[in-house]
């Protein structure tokens, strides 16, 4: 087998990247609100950061429970009132069928991209190695209890936890 | 025997696609401390194929459901970056998709 040699770029004196593994960097997402539009960017954002190499978990509180809830993951909506991005009036987003319209219209938009849904992204999350946790207090103040939440959730912490969970982590807040 | 020395960009990749070989993908594998299976060969065949095909990298979502290897498995065979490692051993781009 000939030898392989290799002529390297550098980048400012230095080699580009590592080939030792670097100190993994760390990341804690916390996810607030259970529409569509909301929970994916800290999805799609917990998936980036887990392929580049990070350590991540994600917290799901408040309406992000939803997120992680058997029976609410496949019924995610996109809000079409007070949302001034979505260029309808307020009166027209309110009439009925227009969420289940808005809603149906970005699921398909996502399919198109090939961005699995809810459901599939966070058993997606689970496989890479993501940590995912749901949010004591507000399971208790949405009387949500544990065995409603998707097998994929790895437990119910406090924010006191989170935070010792979170240790070195850069923290991002959707 | 004389190798003539194959150009890396600053990131790793390959400059130039045409100078990869199967000793080549060895070599950078060896860098990263992987030593390449016939699953990791599975993995590095089908973005090749991909990359032939769609001009552009698989990201490791479509390298998953394409190559049959499971999200798990990926990790495990590349550690840290699995889209990024396996691009770069096969000799193609880094992969654009956030997916």
């Amino acid at each position: 087998m000939a030898e392989v040699i290799f002529e390297r770029a550098m980048r400012d004196g230095a080699l580009g990247y590592q080939v030792e593994a670097p100190k993994a960097r760390k990341v804690a997402i916390i996810v607030s609100k259970g529409t569509l539009d909301m929970v994916y960017p800290g999805l799609i954002l917990a998936n980036a950061a887990r392929m580049s190499g990070m350590d991540v978990m994600v917290f799901f509180t408040f309406w992000g429970l939803d997120c992680i809830t058997d029976k609410e993951v496949d019924h995610l909506h996109v809000p079409t009132v007070g949302n001034p991005s979505m260029h309808l009036p307020t009166m027209v987003g309110g009439l009925p069928g227009m969420e289940a319209l808005a809603s149906h219209k970005m699921k398909q938009g996502m399919d198109k991209l090939q961005i699995p849904r809810a459901r599939e992204f966070l058993q997606l999350l689970d496989d890479s190695g993501v940590e995912l946790y749901a949010c004591g207090l507000a399971m208790d103040m949405f009387n949500r209890k544990k065995d409603e939440l998707l097998p994929q959730v790895k437990g119910v912490l406090t924010a006191t936890e989170f935070f010792e969970k979170a240790e070195g982590a850069q923290v991002i807040f959707t | 025997m004389s190798a003539t020395p194959v150009k890396l960009d600053a990131e790793g990749f390959l400059v130039d696609g045409g100078q990869w070989t199967r000793e080549v993908a060895e070599a950078l594998a060896g860098e990263e401390r992987v030593s390449l299976t016939p699953t990791h060969w599975k993995v590095i065949d089908f973005v090749r194929e991909e990359y032939a095909q769609q001009h552009a990298s698989p990201g490791l979502r479509r390298i998953s459901l394409g190559s049959g290897v499971g999200m798990k498995d990926l990790y495990a065979l590349f550690p840290r970056t699995p889209g990024k490692s396996a691009a770069r051993i096969a000799g193609v781009p880094k992969p654009k998709s956030c997916l």
